[in-house]
């Protein structure tokens, strides 16, 4: 084995590939809100951005197999590490209680995982693989305005928020990063930027369905 | 003052051996001393069971200061019982009510298999610091002290460090059971010190090998080690062993 994929398939190795994809895809949410608040200024400013991305032609391509990759592996290692991890405890206890280390993120981490991981194929199915005949625009107003889809994003925008409330701090924690100079910051930093994108994609939803006009 | 009695019930899982299935089995215990220490009602309870001509319940302890590691419980889900930086030599009885329940449990995990009842082998513990937990040093007549410099805010680091008298708590309230914050601690002491400067390098890679190949789960930074651990190790330890493994497989020179 190269010193690599032992680095790699180490457990250590595993919470760096986490922390290193999970950095990168909260870069990519991160990227995708401040895209998406072109909606709160209305059908044309949204439309504006779209055609931009969408002009910079092979660039998307390659972001977008790029992102794949980086969800695939994120998704494969920590399925890995679920497993490893229930296989080390082969008896569980009678009784489960907390010390008072766990949060609801901390502790649902590999659920959260899961649920945003179907999520994402609703997603991908509402506004990636359909016929672009129409907008973009028309697309997502018809999407949202129904409140059957307000509730399924709502649910993956809650199993989001719990994910990446222990994930931003966590991927610094296991890349080694830790000073009581700097705690408190990161800390604060993880959960000002958790709420952020959270609270940006909870208003389009919430606008989207008391406002049927918003993007027309 | 006059000592205070309680009543207390036990649950406590019974397990004939390695590969035995166990069970809870239900004891009351009547006007125990509140001033009495965790093993010390379990003595009570053994020389009770010992007349009647019962097996006794096998448990882990040795110096009941709570210096050595030896001892431990998981009691009422949490890993030495309910009292902070406290080993459960050093639990006493006035932390519970009278008549309470209390399920007492062994550490689980794959890596610490149960010998019997309660006492369960921790000797994986002991391969991962066969593995690099040490310095090699010539022995011979004793060094000047402080022959080598060390920083006060480093020698006090590496004591909170050294703290660890790795008992396997960490791994017994850990829900992935895994031992980073023994390893870190471990690491730790060595690593901040001149001393353990020559074999930084090797010394992580090795022991992250061990501590993979005992079976300990994957470190999911959900801090219930440092909420349980009786001498208060932090999970900065774990940050520090996860920089000094990083260091050591990108930029430490090849070994062979
Ligand atoms: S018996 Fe030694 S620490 Fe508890």
């Amino acid at each position: 084995m190269s010193w690599f994929t032992r680095t790699a398939s180490s457990s250590l190795g595993k919470k760096y590939i986490m922390a290193l994809t999970g950095l990168l895809l909260g870069g990519f949410l991160v990227v995708h809100a401040a895209g998406n608040t072109t909606i709160f200024f209305g059908r044309s400013v949204f439309l504006f951005y779209a055609s931009h991305l969408h002009a910079l032609g092979i660039a998307v391509a390659v972001a977008e197999v790029l992102l794949l990759a980086l969800f695939l592996t994120h998704a494969i290692t920590g399925l890995l590490l679920f497993v490893e991890n229930r296989r080390a405890r082969t008896s569980r206890y009678a009784v489960c209680s907390s010390a008072g280390g766990r949060t609801w993120g901390s502790a649902t981490m590999p659920y959260t995982g899961m649920i945003i991981l179907a999520f994402l194929f609703l997603h991908l199915v509402n506004f990636r693989f359909i016929d672009h005949g129409v907008t973009i625009a028309d697309i997502v107003a018809a999407v949202l305005a129904r409140p059957l889809y307000t509730v399924l994003y709502g649910a993956g925008l809650g199993a989001l928020t719990l994910h990446v409330s222990h994930g931003f701090w966590s991927l610094f924690q296991s890349a080694g990063i830790s000073h009581p100079k700097y705690d408190r910051f990161i800390r604060i930093s993880a959960w000002l930027v958790c709420g952020l994108i959270i609270t940006v994609f909870a208003a389009i939803l919430l606008l989207l369905l008391v406002n049927s006009n918003q993007l027309s | 003052m006059a000592a205070k009695t309680i009543t207390l019930n036990l649950k406590i899982w019974r397990q004939a051996g390695a590969g035995a299935s166990g069970r809870f089995e239900a004891y009351r215990l009547e006007r125990l001393d509140t001033d009495m220490s965790f093993p010390e009602m379990l003595d009570v309870l053994n020389e009770r069971l010992t007349l009647e001509g019962r097996e006794p319940v096998a448990f882990d302890h040795d110096c009941r200061e709570g210096i050595c590691g030896m001892c431990g419980a998981v009691v009422d889900g949490i890993a030495h019982g309910p009292a902070k930086e406290t080993t459960l030599c050093q639990l006493h009885l006035r932390h519970f009510q009278d008549g309470q329940t209390l399920t007492i449990e062994p550490f689980r995990a794959k890596a610490f298999p149960v010998v019997k009842d309660l006492v369960v082998d921790r000797s994986a513990l002991d391969r991962v610091i066969q593995a690099g937990g040490f310095i090699s040093v010539n022995t011979g007549s004793a060094p000047d002290a402080n022959g080598i410099p060390v920083p006060q805010h480093k020698a006090e680091q590496a004591m909170d460090a050294a703290a660890c008298i790795g008992c396997g708590a960490c791994i017994a309230s850990c829900p992935n059971a895994a031992a980073m914050l023994f390893v870190g601690a471990k690491i730790s002491q060595l690593a901040l010190l001149p001393q353990g400067e020559l074999e930084r390098e090797q010394r992580a890679l090795a022991m992250v090998q061990a501590m993979d190949r005992e079976g300990f789960g994957n470190c999911t930074n959900q801090r219930e080690c440092e909420a349980v651990c009786p001498k208060g190790i932090s999970i900065r330890n774990i940050a520090r062993l996860n920089r000094e493994f990083l260091r050591a497989a990108f930029i430490g020179e090849p070994l062979k």
